[in-house]
């Protein structure tokens, strides 16, 4: 049998879905025994040119993570869709726009001016910022043009499974190579994930009745080990987020942020966290109500930590 | 022809949405802006009722329900004078205007109370003009 021609590409990402490829550890000597790597940017010298001369449909599968916010990313995102048989978004940058979507709450001209001008660290007297093309006696440079709006990889090109999480844990992507080695892959536009409803039923927290009179923010705070973090009034998010990480966040004292994406039957994960937070706070009184809310800093940062792009809104009016 | 504020009015079917209905009865006059959707209680709207207002062109939404304490469900209300707060603090990062979002009391018989609501969110959100979500593009892409 041929060997499946495996692409790994990244976009908008912070490198995280690498280490998690990696992190299926002497698995990845099975996954070799069937698959040859044609294409992987952080540990494979294959150049885009390599890329665009492979026919098209020529790639088996394509893990792509990361999340589309330059007009080189949604190059690759668009050239990898043509060259791949099935293109996986994996990760929630790809799926949902990720942290890097949160840039949606801004626009190109503020981000250049905060990470080019403001920033305490940045010493840049000329306020030169970032450009597409720009003459050199050698000739021209380029860079890619950065978009006021991030986008997801569904949201740019025909996606046909989704690999959730930040990153995904191993046997969320060992579930989905095994399936892909035994040819075994479920239908088109599965999110390919240990079918759990939410992160709480991964949980082992004791869950009772939830009153909250104060919001903490995890440093605020020494929690409680047995007891639901949301009880102890810190924002966390399984009650909206789908299941099938086995719930690490909490287990290790830290709330979940969301990362596996929205619950079933739910397409906006953030509002629908919101809404199950405001249900829980313990007061009829609207002064003591806008006091209690006060305690949640950036509520739009913390229910759309990953899925702001994928939102009803998808981005704010600036 | 002049723009017209379109407004979704979310009210609740024990207490406003009979104070709308005496606000007819009565023949009281009052802007014809809002468009009425009648809900068991008024914490029946989801959060993700108000974004989806917005989102389908909405220019303000209105929430309107029994008085503290007189909710037809015993506390159904004071959930949604939790949600309607955090949300519009949310709102507000999305760059929506604290004033596209109103919510109210309004009970059976305040049929006065009703037209006056009306009429001031729909010249508050005449004020702010048209609410445009720039879904999904900026300037630059």
């Amino acid at each position: 049998m041929a060997k499946i021609k495996l692409a790994l590409y990244w976009a908008s990402s912070c490198g995280g879905c690498e280490i998690a490829q990696l992190q299926i550890g002497e698995k990845l000597l099975k996954l070799i025994e069937v698959a040859d790597i044609v294409f992987w940017p952080v540990a494979i010298d294959v150049k885009y040119k390599d890329v665009e001369a492979m026919p098209e449909k020529s790639i088996d599968v394509c893990l792509f993570n990361g999340a589309i916010r330059t007009s080189e990313q949604e190059h690759m995102a668009k050239m990898l869709r043509g060259k791949s048989k099935i293109l996986i978004a994996y990760g929630a940058c790809a799926n949902y726009g990720g942290i890097p979507g949160l840039a949606n709450l801004f626009n190109r001209e503020m981000i250049f001016h905060r990470a080019y001008i403001e920033t305490e660290s940045t010493d840049n007297e000329k306020k030169i910022l970032p450009q597409t093309s720009y003459q050199v006696p050698e000739g021209t440079l380029s860079l890619p043009e950065f978009y006021d709006t991030v986008k997801s990889l569904p949201q740019t090109v025909d996606v046909d499974f989704i690999i959730p999480g930040c990153p995904p844990e191993e046997k969320t992507t060992w579930l989905a190579l095994e399936a892909l080695i035994e040819n075994k892959m479920p239908p088109k536009g599965t999110v390919i994930s240990h079918n759990v409803k939410a992160v709480c039923d991964d949980c082992p927290r004791k869950k009772n009745e939830k009153k909250v009179k104060k919001f903490y923010r995890p440093f605020q705070i020494i929690p409680d080990p047995e007891v639901c973090l949301l009880e102890q009034g810190i924002l966390c998010a399984g009650v909206a987020t789908a299941g099938g990480c086995g719930a690490p966040c909490p287990q290790a004292n830290m709330p979940c942020t969301g990362c596996y994406g929205p619950v079933k039957g739910v397409t906006d994960q953030g509002v629908h966290y919101l809404s199950a937070v405001a249900s829980i706070i313990d007061s009829t009184d609207p002064e003591e109500i806008a006091r209690i809310i006060d305690d949640i800093a950036d509520p739009a940062g913390t229910f759309y930590r990953y899925s702001l792009p994928e939102s009803l809104l998808r981005r704010a009016k600036v | 022809m002049s723009w017209e504020p379109k407004i979704v009015g979310f009210l609740c079917n024990w207490c406003s949405y009979r104070g709308a209905d005496l606000a007819g009865t009565s023949r009281i006059h009052f802007a014809p802006n809002v468009k009425v959707i009648r809900v068991p209680c008024s914490t029946r709207v989801e959060p993700t009722f108000v974004i989806k207002a917005f989102q389908s062109g909405a220019d303000g939404v209105l929430i309107l329900g029994c008085h503290p304490g007189d909710c037809h469900y015993i506390e159904g209300n004071y959930k949604t004078m939790r949600r309607v707060p955090l949300l519009k603090k949310m709102l507000a990062q999305f760059g929506v205007e604290d004033e596209r979002v109103r919510l109210d009391w309004v009970s059976a018989s305040e049929g006065e109370k009703y037209a006056t609501v009306i009429n001031e969110m729909t010249e508050k959100v005449r004020a702010l003009g048209p609410f445009k979500s720039n879904n999904g593009e900026g300037q630059h892409g």
